[in-house]
């Protein structure tokens, strides 16, 4: 390995602005390092991520914090680990220059992410992500935000590194909500609570005196719907999430529940419950007009739009089982495409589209599957006691649910990565169920 | 509340305590174990029917209704069918509530755990709807029933084996508490 020029000492961008390393970038000829995620199962790109130097005290102990949230989240997705940082040879302060590419290569990191916290408050870092054995960069991006926000601004560099070595979308800055439960299984408690991806900054929304189900975050991640148990009948209500403002819906005739948003978020799906008899509607949240979607005495519930926005899929028991259903947004004829053996429910649509997530009950066993929109290559990717509520990370990759693993254990949840390799635990304070895996946040 | 209206008052509830233990103490002959009944000599010993403890439930009531009339039925894995012993109940039901007009219900309809959250929610629907309408069609007013589901949030029996479910696959009559 030559040595390089020091990066050119050059103004720097706005927020946000990608570094780019002049020089270094092209070299053609020699193959991008690049992690195929498409199969099955991948050994982990073995990376380094060193704690990001700091101008001053607290901008060190910052770019310590911010480099283990990085490697956390990186390691989370079974797509990469990251090398013991008693291995590193350069120093933090070192790497504020061009690396020394051999002392990376010498502990056989493929990748490197280096860093430096300009100012604590407001944070403003920069970071850059090195191809080791190519001896490039291949990232790099200034970064801003208020000091409160550092673990955002730690999963949004996540997000570049696996961004830049997939080539697909990361999901690390986002939310999840999902329902926290305590209490003996007669007089459950349940309350919604909202949390980081990684379990990070952990708030309750409600305090538990009412029963409340099945939240759903807007796509963009400003308000919350959920079923509430309060008189005169369980309704579907929306939250700001901001403000904890409840924006009233009206009154819908009869037992409202399983809302959806659209992929806009101006339309949203529920399900409403009258003589015994259940459909779906939509509830155009700016005119706030109720349209029906499906009638006939059959169940119509667990709607989820297609990411385009033109169809439907939902469960039904109109051909005498629970059954996987779509049908074109607007309503109208539907399709059955669940066949296999069992009872099927809960249809997610991937944000990609190319997959539908169910969950599946089985011989006594519940499962988490994934198939084509028409149905076709139907694939179980988990086995337990009762696994539920399939939701999907923003790319596509990661399915989030809940499972309760033997009968009256303890329910928690669980992501695993669609190729059905991956599951992990994602740690809560309770009991956890219900859970909504939210888009990236803005 | 002036003075008078204070002594009314508390007239008033000292009546409503008399009758209330007047009630009590009829509970408690009926219940006892009936001192003066049979034989009072030396060595006999008198016996006499011994009614539930606490007395008489209070007509009209949901212990009256869960005791003496029953407030469930049960139903068939993901099926909202009555069955005759659930028919019975709900002729039982119907009858009782007439003896009651002033008693408005609530029927709660659940089901197992063996099922999705959201198609439990919409089964426990079916099931409240199918037990209110077999009671409307035995004449009690719809006015009077109204139906709410728990899905599978509130199970009778925690446990988790094919007893308990059938426990939980259950609509229950509840009066309603008027204020």
């Amino acid at each position: 390995m030559s040595p390089r020029p020091l990066l050119p000492r050059r103004a720097l961008l706005a927020a946000g602005a990608a570094l780019g390393a002049g020089t270094l970038l092209a070299r053609p000829g020699r193959a991008q390092l690049q992690l195929d995620i498409t199969r099955g199962f991948v050994e982990p790109m073995p990376i380094a991520v060193s704690p990001f130097a700091g101008d001053g005290p607290a901008a060190r102990e910052r770019g310590e914090a911010i480099a283990q949230v990085v490697s956390a989240d990186l390691d989370s997705s079974g797509l990469f680990r990251t090398i013991d940082r008693r291995a590193y040879i350069q120093s933090p302060e070192a790497l504020r220059e061009i690396p020394r590419f051999a002392d990376w290569r010498a502990i056989n990191a493929q990748a490197l992410v280096t860093g430096v916290v300009r100012s604590a408050e407001p944070l403003l870092v920069e970071f850059r992500l090195w191809d080791v054995f190519g001896g490039t960069q291949m990232k790099g991006l200034r970064l801003e935000a208020p000091a409160s926000s550092w673990r955002r601004l730690a999963h949004k560099i996540a997000d570049a590194v696996y961004e830049r070595l997939t080539g697909e979308r990361g999901y690390f800055d986002t939310k999840i909500a999902y329902i926290a439960e305590s209490g003996p299984p007669t007089r459950r408690i349940k309350r919604v609570a909202v949390m980081d991806q990684d379990g990070a900054n952990h708030t309750f929304l409600t305090d538990g005196s009412q029963l409340v189900l099945t939240p759903r975050l807007s796509p963009d991640v400003e308000t919350i719907a959920y079923l509430v148990f309060r008189p005169p009948a369980p309704r579907v209500i929306l939250r700001e999430l901001a403000t904890g403002r409840e924006i009233v819906l009206g009154e819908f005739p009869g037992m409202s529940f399983a809302p959806r948003f659209s992929p806009d978020g101006r339309t949203l799906l529920v399900s409403i419950a009258q003589s015994g008899d259940t459909d779906l509607f939509a509830f155009d949240l700016a005119s706030r007009r109720l349209r029906r979607l499906t009638e006939g005495a059959s169940i119509d519930t667990s709607p989820s739009f297609s990411p385009d926005g033109s169809r439907i899929a939902f469960n039904s028991d109109r051909g005498g089982s629970p059954q996987l259903y779509v049908m074109p947004a607007s309503g109208g004829a539907a399709r059955r495409i669940s066949f296999g053996s069992g009872r099927y429910g809960e249809p997610e649509w991937s944000p990609r589209g190319d997959l539908i997530a169910f969950s599946k009950i089985e011989k006594g066993f519940f499962h988490i599957g994934v198939m084509k929109p028409d149905g076709s290559d139907e694939r179980l990717l988990t086995r337990a006691y009762q696994d539920e509520s399939p939701t999907w990370a923003p790319n596509g990759r990661v399915v989030l649910f809940s499972r309760q693993d033997r009968a009256g254990g303890r329910t928690r949840l669980f992501s695993i990565d669609v190729t059905g390799y991956n599951q992990r635990e994602i740690p809560t304070p309770m009991d956890a169920s219900d859970p909504n895996w939210s888009a990236l946040l803005p | 509340m002036n003075r008078r209206d204070a002594l009314a008052a508390l007239s008033l509830l000292s009546l409503a305590a008399c009758s209330s233990s007047s009630d009590t103490a009829t509970g408690s002959a009926a219940g006892g174990a009936g001192a003066g009944a049979g034989l009072p000599g030396a060595g006999g010993v008198s016996s006499a029917e011994l009614g539930g403890p606490g007395g008489r439930v209070p007509p009209g009531t949901q212990q009256d209704l869960e005791v003496n009339v029953g407030d469930r039925v049960f139903f068939a894995f993901d099926s909202s069918v009555l069955d005759d012993a659930a028919r019975q109940t709900l002729e039982r039901q119907a009858a009782w509530l007439k003896q009651f007009p002033a008693v408005s219900v609530t029927i709660e309809g659940h089901c197992d755990e063996r099922g999705t959250r959201e198609y439990n929610l919409a089964l426990g629907d079916r099931r409240a709807n199918a037990a209110k309408s077999y009671l409307v069609a035995l004449g009690v007013s719809p006015d009077r029933i109204r139906t709410i589901s728990y899905g599978k949030e509130r199970p009778a029996d925690p446990g988790h084996d094919e007893t308990a479910w059938a426990l939980n696959r259950r609509a229950v009559t509840v009066v309603n508490v008027t204020n």
